[in-house]
This record gives C-alpha cells, sequence and structure tokens, in this order.
C-alpha cells in the first residue's frame, strides 16, 4: 500500500487562512468577510496585510452574503466567512437568490462543517451542508481532507469563475497531502489503488480512509481509496472505473447519509456501474457536545466504521 | 433642464406597456409597476449617467438595483425604451422561453439586470456591495436601489440600514416606494411598521421625503438634490410617496391591482386613459 506521513496535525480552517493570505499578496481583486468570526475563520493575516481589502460585516450573514452578490460587480472575488452553519441553512435564499440564480462569482468558505466543532453542541454544527449546497444549480462543493488540501483549494477557486461553496474544519487532523498530488476542481484523487472495494471520502474522512485501508491490507482486503474534494461537479469517470473493477463502494464523509456525498456517488453509480454500497456517514440525525474524537466515535465516522462498512459490503457482492 | 412634455410621452407609453404585458399572460404586478413609473422614468432618462453601448460590466457608470422585483413590468418597459433590449420583446413577458421572466433574473442574460429579485429583502445589501465595489475600484459613480415598503418588514434591509449608516457607504441612494400597500392590504393593517423616515434617520441615514413620487418633475428634483448629498460619509434615502395603480383610475387607492391583470374590458378602458405616443409595441 501507498505510505501517506502525517507531516503533523493542524487544523483545515488553518489551510484556508494560509491560502487566502497568499491570494492577498497574488490577487488584488480578492476581499474578504466575516460576520464576527475573524479568529475562527484565520483570517487575520490577509486582514493585517490588506486591511483595505476586508470588510467586517457583523453578526449579520444574510447582509453578507448580499454584500458579496454585489461586490462581484465591478470584478471583486469576494470571500465570505463564517461557520459552516451560517454559510448555508441561515442564508440559503440569499445564496439561491443573490448568488447561485444571479451567477455571481461569491467563493463561500465555510469553517466548523460537521460535527468535529465539537463542544458547541448541535446550534453551531452542521450535517445538511453539503446537501443544501449541491442541490442549487451552478454551485460548485468543494471538501478538502487537510491542511495542505485546503490550502491550495482555496487559492484554486479564485481562479475558477463562479459560486463555490468551500467546506472545512476546526479539529487538528493529519496533514498528509504532499506538493506531488495536484489540486484541480472536479478531479478525484486515487490515493491508494486496490481491487476489492472502492473507498470513497471526503473531507476528514479520507485519513480515516487510508489508516482503514492499511488494517484491511494486513487481513488481505486490498482497497482502492479515493479522494473527492469537490462532491459537484462530481468526477464520475474516475468512480465508474472505479467501481467497475471493485464491484462495490464505500463512502464516507462527516455529512448526514441524506444529501451528502454517499448519495451523490450512489446517484452516480446507478447510472454507470451500479454496485452494492455503504455509507459511513451521520444518520439523519443532529450531532451533540463532545470532543472531536468522541463525535466520530459515537456517531461512526472513524476508521473502525469503515472498516465494517467494507467487511459489509465485499459480502454484498 | 428636464424636457418635460417628451418625458410625459414615455410616461404615457411605458403605462401602456405595463398594462398590456400583464393583461396578454393575465399575471404579472401592475399597481406598483404604475406606481413607479414617474421614477424609473426619472432614474433612467435624467438621472443615471450609463455608458452609452450598454455593456453590463458595471464599471464607470451608474448602477440601479430593484429590490422589490415583482414590479419588472416597469423596469422591462423602460429598459426597452431606453434601448437596453428591443421593444418588441416585451411581448414575450413571462412567456416560456423568454428572456423577461415573471420578477428580473440575470440567469436568462437581459441586458441591464443585475441581479435577480423578487424574494424580498434583498436587494440593498447587493446595493452595498456594488457601491463597495465601486469604492475599491476608484469608481466616482453612485448605486441607486430602490425598495417597496412592506418590503421593509424583512429583517436582512436592518441588517443592510445598519450596516451602510456604521460603514460610510455614502455612494448610494436606496428610495423607498411609500405606497401604504402590500398584497394583503395596507401595510399599517398587515403589520405596522410605524415612522419608516424616522427609523432611517435613527440608523444614521440622511433622509429625504418626497410628498409626491408620481410628480416627475419633483422625483427629478429629489433625485438631483439626493445626487449633491452623496460622499458626505452617509447613504441616502429618500422616502418616496406613491400611489399604487397611478394613473389607470380604477386601479388607485386600492391594493386590488398589486398583482392582478386587467380583463379586455378594463384593458380598453385603462388605454384609454394613456394614450399611445411613441408606439405600442
Amino acid at each position: 500500500m501507498k505510505k501517506y506521513t502525517d507531516q503533523g496535525k493542524v487544523d483545515t480552517r488553518s489551510g484556508f487562512g494560509a491560502g487566502l493570505t497568499e491570494l492577498g499578496r497574488t490577487n488584488p481583486n480578492v476581499i474578504a468577510l466575516c460576520a464576527d468570526l475573524v479568529g475562527s475563520l484565520k483570517m487575520q493575516d490577509f486582514i493585517d496585510e490588506n486591511p483595505d481589502r476586508f470588510i467586517q460585516v457583523g453578526i449579520a450573514e444574510a447582509n453578507m452574503m448580499g454584500i458579496a452578490a454585489g461586490l462581484t460587480i465591478g470584478g471583486k472575488i469576494p470571500f465570505t466567512g463564517t461557520f459552516a452553519n451560517f454559510s448555508t441553512g441561515r442564508v440559503y435564499d440569499q445564496i439561491r437568490q443573490s448568488i447561485a440564480y444571479s451567477g455571481k462569482n461569491v467563493k463561500i468558505c465555510a469553517s466548523h462543517a460537521g460535527i468535529t466543532l465539537g463542544e458547541d453542541g448541535a446550534t453551531h454544527q452542521i450535517l445538511e451542508d453539503i446537501g443544501l449546497m449541491k442541490m442549487l444549480p451552478g454551485m460548485t462543493v468543494i471538501n478538502p481532507c487537510d491542511f495542505n488540501q485546503t490550502k491550495v483549494a482555496t487559492m484554486a477557486i479564485a481562479d475558477y469563475q463562479g459560486p463555490v461553496y468551500l467546506r472545512f474544519g476546526r479539529p487538528k487532523v493529519a496533514n498528509f497531502i504532499t506538493d506531488d498530488i495536484p489540486f484541480e476542481i472536479g478531479k478525484g484523487i486515487v490515493l491508494n489503488p486496490g481491487n476489492d472495494v472502492t473507498i470513497v471520502a471526503t473531507g476528514h474522512l479520507v485519513w480515516e480512509a487510508l489508516l482503514a485501508a492499511e488494517t484491511l491490507e494486513t487481513e488481505g482486503i486490498s482497497a482502492e481509496v479515493i479522494n473527492i474534494h469537490t462532491i459537484k461537479p462530481l468526477d464520475v469517470d474516475l468512480l465508474t472505473n472505479s467501481v467497475k473493477k471493485t464491484k462495490c463502494v464505500v463512502t464516507a464523509e462527516e455529512h448526514n447519509y441524506l444529501g451528502g456525498l454517499g448519495e451523490s456517488v450512489a446517484g452516480a453509480l446507478a447510472r454507470a456501474a451500479p454496485a452494492p454500497q455503504e455509507f459511513v456517514a451521520t444518520q439523519d440525525t443532529f450531532g451533540e457536545s463532545g470532543t472531536p474524537a468522541q463525535l466520530m466515535e459515537k456517531y461512526g465516522l472513524n476508521k473502525n466504521a469503515i472498516i465494517n462498512a467494507v467487511k459489509k459490503v465485499i459480502i454484498r457482492k | 433642464m428636464p424636457d418635460y412634455n417628451f418625458l410625459e410621452t414615455v410616461v404615457s407609453q411605458v403605462r401602456r406597456d405595463i398594462l398590456r404585458m400583464v393583461h396578454k399572460v393575465n399575471s404579472g404586478h401592475p399597481g406598483g409597476s404604475l406606481g413607479c413609473t414617474e421614477f424609473f422614468i426619472a432614474l433612467y432618462y435624467e438621472i443615471l449617467e450609463l455608458k452609452a453601448d450598454f455593456e453590463m460590466d458595471g464599471k464607470e457608470e451608474d448602477l440601479f438595483f430593484l429590490s422589490n422585483g415583482h414590479i419588472s413590468p416597469v423596469f422591462y418597459s423602460v429598459l426597452a425604451r431606453k434601448g437596453y433590449f428591443p421593444v418588441k420583446e416585451l411581448s414575450t413577458f413571462r412567456l416560456i422561453d423568454s428572456r423577461l421572466q415573471g420578477h428580473p433574473t440575470t440567469h436568462e442574460g437581459l441586458p441591464g439586470i443585475r441581479v435577480a429579485s423578487g424574494s424580498l429583502g434583498q436587494g440593498l445589501s447587493v446595493a452595498i456591495g456594488a457601491a463597495i465595489s465601486k469604492k475599491l475600484n476608484h469608481d466616482e459613480r453612485i448605486v441607486y436601489a430602490l425598495m417597496g415598503d412592506g418590503e421593509l418588514q424583512e429583517g436582512q434591509n436592518w441588517e443592510a440600514i445598519m450596516f451602510a449608516a456604521g460603514k460610510k457607504v455614502d455612494n448610494l441612494i436606496a428610495t423607498v416606494d411609500l405606497n401604504g400597500k402590500q398584497i394583503d392590504g395596507k401595510t399599517d393593517d398587515v403589520l405596522p411598521m410605524g415612522d419608516i423616515a424616522a427609523k432611517f434617520e435613527a440608523f444614521g441615514w440622511e433622509v429625504m421625503l418626497l410628498k409626491n413620487g408620481n410628480d416627475l418633475k419633483a422625483v427629478i428634483e429629489a433625485l438631483s438634490a439626493a445626487q449633491a448629498l452623496t460622499g458626505k460619509g452617509k447613504p441616502i434615502v429618500i422616502i418616496m410617496h406613491t400611489e399604487m395603480g397611478n394613473g389607470v383610475d380604477y386601479m388607485m387607492h386600492t391594493h386590488a391591482w398589486h398583482g392582478k391583470a386587467p380583463n379586455d374590458e378594463q384593458l380598453e378602458k385603462a388605454l384609454s386613459q394613456n394614450p399611445e405616443t411613441l408606439g405600442d409595441y
């Protein structure tokens, strides 16, 4: 199995902050907006270097989305920053009408996605955001897996014309994507080739999928691990080719199984290469307070959950 | 000095356009459209400094945002009469495959439209963003927005109103169409909003009152006076009293024609009160 090295635990939101800082230096059209969560979104370096290109909107996310839509008129590239919960459900109609339907070049950057924001509990967690955003026509949905990938994704979306939802998180997780793994919007990455099962993972679950594949290998199961960072548009060809070979699939994500990556994969495969599938995801539930590790364990979102799902799906072939 | 005789002929023609558009598809919003006809004509014929080639990049020209998108008939008519798209295209309003959707949208590429609107309460925020974009681009032109009064019941407006004053967005002139009516009746019966002018003032806006928003000369003068107030650290709002259904006797003094089209007989009567001047589409 291909070896990946954890270069040290770091949060994906810091990858966003680093990417935004880099954009501040290289792209004069990039404007950052925040709804009173500068520290949480790691935007301070950008602000220090580009005070005139930062707009503090206050606790008013709907207004922030509208202002972002307006900023695009005249050529600015606005990056909005707040928690995933307040970046999506709270402002769905503003995003729908003023951004998506209007085709505005806004980058909706959402931290603290999923359940791993932890102790704040379900009021601040969101497990429905991928579904909400991917349902919008024309919206690109990206969920990078570590610091490095979040940084390059942040920079890549500035060069892409159209609305984007970029989802990342709070916990410190393994940082393992190296420079020789290119990031291209809409292109999945085969992190490990295998023959017996395809594991399709996004976000924080990608590292867990690699750990699972390592253990499975010792048990004689060869797992192909695919990192889907762009949930929409989905890399259907890559998934189809993989599943035609392995004949079964496990999807893994920090999101409700309804509306998430798993459903996108199932929908694509139903058309091209139907196969048994297991969903490592939350099961139509809200989250709760706890440490990220406790929550991932309780809600079945880790290496062990993936291993169990693989064993279950393989016998369904 | 504006050519008021000519502008009055435009008013009459735009009213005809509005009435014929909504009549043809038996849907749409004539009441508010007629109430704001003078405003749109003042804005597009006398106030906005626009690019001659109708380029839509939004730079180095004044911009207008319609927040209460349901009054699309007046918006479409004035845009067409100004030359943004062929006047005959008004005949496609609300029909399948048309660029003239029920509510304005950029989605079908209709020139003159800069954002979708219709889901109420969002236009002011977008206008603020466009105004900030102008400041960042060192573009001296002004951003205008029109909102309905009923629409101020949407909370997002008050986020935007607070922001624009707090952040000194002073290249922005908003107008509130104060006709006192909404779909379900008088605004005071549906949800009393109190003194709207005082509210804007309390939030830190420069507030102007326009008693008769259906008097073309008064509208032009108010907008000109508002222009002179830009660049002084405050956003500007014109609280503009209008009569819903203005120019058609039986559509005035009632909210009944907010979102209802006239039948054949009613159309004839309405058109007889507004002679054809520039040629029907």
